[in-house]
């Protein structure tokens, strides 16, 4: 009977190797996955010993927007934002199993448990110094912030919509605003019951005041979509500024009885305009008509350049197991009439206020869109730079979304959209202002959505920005992209302008 | 000049002082990293656990001289390593719940009845050979024991399994005493009909498959294993009722068609199973999909999550967070040894166990009589699929299923049963280690007359 004992024990061997070899893979090769609180923010064990430990500071101009203060209660450090709601869909919050943007997606660097801060790590304990998390610093400009968020606020508490602000050179974001917002010192209290009770109201809250709207939502942009149709019709050659394109009142959509009206419900300025008028009085009819003489996929084309239907997310600032970013969808396989409506922003076209905000920084940036980014560096306790970051382009094998020249013309049609057309409420004194309104339909049963794009100054932009108000309280024929939507725009860009 | 096994008494006693500084030295550890202090009654505690050891050790000693002399300082570690661990486990529940009812003394009570069995095993069993004659009785006591859960009034359902009984204020596992008695059945069974199984059947693949009328005990076993999983509920038992009868039936027989036959009846069992019972579709589910946390999976991801938070060196003793994990004393000690003794403490204990299982089989090899090999590999076996399917279960290697872990886990029966086979194995390796009777010089030819199987 032997040589089945034999046999036996190689077979047990076996068993007790897949075992070693199962603790090892989870604790050695799975340790890091399962110890992050960004996948896990449930492990309370980590969460825990993370509340008995100073987290770095989270950075813009120089100043906290997020820090670790000593607490007296039964953990040894409470986390604090200075600025309350201003910063909430960006800094996120700190609590026990729960935490959101960059407090989650920066976790690593400020607990100090990323690979960069090792050296620092193994220091302090040596020197039986109490571990230090990194800083991380937000590439956020601080006046652009504070007019985003002011500006929202004013058109009331219960306002929907988000604010964009980038630069157009290197894709930093100056500003970025959601409305609804929230206060992430209460979510982060360690009062847990207050806080969980909170967060649950948060939750059950219809208007989602949790959710960043600048990169989680997206809807049709309406009329500022004619950029990107502008764009693709210049760049196909067939047009110039100058180029006459029909301004009547109603476009006859071809194999369907639908009509497209304009918004005004009148002519664009009579049957023939140039499509710098067009774009000047947001014509439907004249960007329908281009739309269906470029074809959907001339149009697919242009909208993928500028980032839409990204396989997957560009924007990975904010990345965690909480904030889920929407990818912008420009409809494939479009017929006449859909490719009609899609030029003008309708149909199954849908963008983020981020979205929007790259199509005027790359019309700005000489027609070349860079990746946006929202961490400026990654600093060790002591102040030592670990992780600078570097502008690169959102397509790094073809960074043109349109030609200089294509992007030179967009620039002064929008520039004559704010001078003389749909955007004058934006316009700054003494600064050259492009930029584009859009008011969006959903359904006839609701309320419009008003977007507006711009950047400033037009011919060296140094901020471009988006603003979405989805809905707000006033009177439906007040919503409008100029009305509600442009005033915002212009402070945003005013408090960098006014800078340096 | 034959070889000789030496006795090594020494180098167990040497190993065993190691074994009480590592459990004791755990238990001091406990209280320093949880109250920053030494406990109160540690020379109690330690006094009571060495004489505990002594005592065990001095029976070998003058009962089984040669027996093993590895297998006492094992169990010792590993019994003192839970010890400790349960009463941490105890502090955390306490620090949360001033109202919980702690487990660690009890548990001390259990060991001591442990190392009483294992020392009244040793004297009044002189030799293994005598339990061939219980083969029946012991078949027939395993049965009733495990149809004790099932009757009204004394059979308890815990959390979804039906294996408890409670008489009075004691409550007790019977399958855990089964197990040891189903092994001597099986061993006295198969060492009378091992030759009718291992006749030749029909060959197909290279593998010869059994006759089809000496499938019945195999059967029989099939479905005493289903119905433990079906009225019971308890997958790993079942499991390894039927694991350690195929696996003597194949060292019985030398025939591996026995393992395939069975191996696949149990596949049958265990797919029939997940199709009709809910609990074990929770189970493979909670395992097939741990993330998003349910209800089903909870306990198995905070064992992760503390295994994780454990790493390669552990928080320390004390120093981690076990008590999040629900039932962190029983079914999930491993995961409490991951988080603060980290990967180190847990392969050292998977080794202990491995050599637990090395020691059992290798007793089994040198062992002069078949029934005392099959007794030996059986419950060699019984450890080592126990050990695999716990904690495979509680590290997601396979899916959970409940069992205790050998001599660590906080429950009376499993320890008790587990000391038990402890004894078993160290009576069958005295025997087989000590060297045969001296025999008449003037008769040569005695020893060929003794042969009695040609295998």
């Amino acid at each position: 009977m032997n040589r089945p004992i034999r046999n036996l024990a190689v077979f047990c061997l076996l068993l007790f190797l897949a075992l070693m070899a199962n603790a090892t893979y989870l604790q050695y090769f799975q340790a890091k996955n399962l110890t992050s609180l960004t996948k896990h923010s449930d492990n309370t064990r980590v969460a825990d010993a993370a509340f008995a430990e100073p987290r770095g500071a989270i950075i813009v101009n120089g100043r906290a927007i997020a820090r670790s203060t000593k607490s007296t209660d039964q953990y040894k450090y409470q986390r604090v934002y200075p600025f309350g709601s201003e910063y909430a869909h960006v800094a996120g919050y700190f609590s026990k199993g729960r935490l959101g943007g960059v407090e989650s997606s920066e976790n690593d660097v400020l607990t100090g448990d990323a690979a960069g801060l090792f050296v620092n790590r193994v220091l302090d304990t040596l020197g039986n110094q109490p571990p230090k998390g990194g800083d991380v610093v937000l590439t956020l400009n601080a006046a652009a912030q504070q007019a985003a968020y002011a500006g929202l606020q004013r058109l009331g508490k219960n306002t929907r919509g988000a604010v964009v602000a980038i630069e157009p050179a290197t894709g930093k974001i100056l500003a970025m605003v959601s409305s609804p917002t929230f206060d992430p010192t209460r979510l982060s209290s360690h009062n847990f019951t207050a806080s969980s009770n909170y967060y649950s109201r948060l939750l059950k809250n219809t208007l989602a005041p949790l959710n960043n709207r600048a990169i989680e939502e997206r809807l049709p942009p309406g009329s500022t979509f004619k950029l990107v149709t502008a764009a693709a019709a210049l760049s196909s050659g067939k047009y110039n500024p100058e180029s006459l394109v029909p301004g009547g009142a109603t476009l006859d959509l071809p194999q369907s009885s639908s009509v497209v009206h304009n918004e005004s419900r009148g002519s664009c300025g009579g049957t023939k305009i140039t499509l710098t008028r067009a774009l000047d009085v947001s014509c439907n009819v004249a960007f329908g008509t281009v739309g269906i003489a470029l074809g959907g996929k001339a149009l697919l084309d242009q909208a993928e350049k500028f980032g839409f239907n990204a396989s997957k997310p560009y924007f990975t600032g904010l990345d965690d197991s909480l904030t889920s970013q929407v990818p912008s969808v420009f409809p494939t396989g479009l017929n006449a009439p859909n490719s009609a409506l899609s030029a003008i922003g309708q149909y199954d076209v849908q963008a983020t206020p981020l979205q929007m905000a790259m199509v005027a920084a790359g019309i700005a940036n000489n027609g070349k869109v860079m990746k946006p980014q929202i961490i400026s560096e990654i600093r060790s306790a002591d102040l030592d730079v670990i992780k600078p970051v570097d502008s690169v382009p959102l397509n790094p094998s073809d960074p043109q979304a349109v030609s200089p020249e294509v992007a030179r013309e967009l620039t002064q049609m929008m520039v004559s959209v704010v001078d003389e057309g749909t955007g004058t409420t934006a316009q700054i004194p003494g600064v050259k202002v492009a930029g584009k309104t859009g008011t969006a339909q959903s359904a006839p049963s609701r309320p419009p959505y008003a977007w507006f794009v711009s950047f400033a100054p037009a011919d060296n932009a140094r901020v471009a920005v988006a603003v979405l108000i989805q809905d707000a309280n006033v009177e439906r024929n007040a919503i409008s992209g100029s009305g509600l939507a442009a005033p915002i725009a212009k402070t945003v860009m005013e408090a960098v302008l006014n800078q340096k | 000049m034959e070889f000789v096994h030496r006795r090594r008494r020494g180098a167990e006693l040497f190993l065993l002082v190691l074994s009480l500084a590592v459990g004791i030295g755990a238990y001091v550890a406990v209280g320093l990293g949880v109250d920053g202090k030494v406990p109160t009654n540690l020379y109690t505690y330690g006094g009571w656990l060495t004489a505990l050891v002594i005592a065990a050790h001095v029976t070998i000693r003058i009962k089984a001289e040669y027996a093993d002399p590895i297998l006492l300082p094992i169990v010792s570690a590993l019994n003192g390593l839970g010890l400790a661990m349960i009463h941490r486990i105890d502090l955390g529940m306490k620090a949360n719940d001033p109202g919980y009812h702690e487990l660690a003394a009890s548990q001390l009570v259990w060991m001591t009845l442990g190392v009483l069995l294992f020392i009244i095993v040793l004297v009044v069993l002189r030799d293994h050979r005598r339990l061939q004659a219980f083969t029946y009785t012991a078949g027939f006591a395993a049965l009733v024991l495990l149809l004790l859960p099932l009757v009204p009034g004394i059979g308890r359902n815990i959390r979804g399994a039906r294996i408890w009984i409670h008489l009075g204020p004691l409550s007790f596992q019977p399958g855990e005493i089964a197990k040891v008695l189903l092994v001597i059945t099986f061993a006295g069974y198969l060492v009378l009909y091992r030759d009718a199984l291992a006749l030749a059947g029909r060959r197909v693949l290279f593998v010869d498959l059994p006759r089809g009328r000496d499938l019945g005990p195999i059967l029989a076993m099939w479905v005493i294993s289903l119905g433990v999983l079906f009225f019971e509920n308890d997958l790993g038992s079942s499991l390894l009722f039927f694991g350690m009868f195929l696996v003597m039936l194949y060292v019985a027989t030398e025939r591996p068609g026995w393992l395939i036959v069975g191996g696949a009846m149990f596949m049958i069992g265990a797919y029939l199973a997940y199709l009709v019972t809910a609990h074990v579709q929770v189970r493979v589910d909670a395992w097939l999909h741990p993330f998003p946390v349910t209800r089903g999976s909870y306990q198995v991801v905070q064992g992760m999550f503390g295994m994780a938070w454990g790493g390669l060196s552990g928080r320390g003793l004390g120093l981690g967070s076990p008590q999040d994990t629900p039932i962190a004393s029983s079914d999930f000690i491993l995961p409490a040894f991951g988080e603060e003794l980290g990967l180190t403490g847990v392969l050292a204990i998977i080794l202990l166990y491995g050599l637990i299982v090395e020691r059992a089989l290798r007793t089994a090899l040198i062992c002069r009589d078949n029934f005392g090999k099959l007794v030996a590999t059986g419950l060699g076996v019984v450890i080592a699929l126990q050990v695999f399917v716990v904690i495979g279960g509680v590290t997601k290697l396979i899916p959970l299923t409940g069992l205790t872990t050998p001599f660590l886990s906080q429950g009376g029966s499993s320890l008790v049963a587990n000391w038990v086979i402890i004894a078993l194995l160290l009576r069958i390796s005295d025997q087989a280690r000590r060297p045969p009777p001296e025999f008449d010089d003037e008769r040569p030819d005695m020893d060929s007359t003794q042969v009695v199987s040609m295998r």
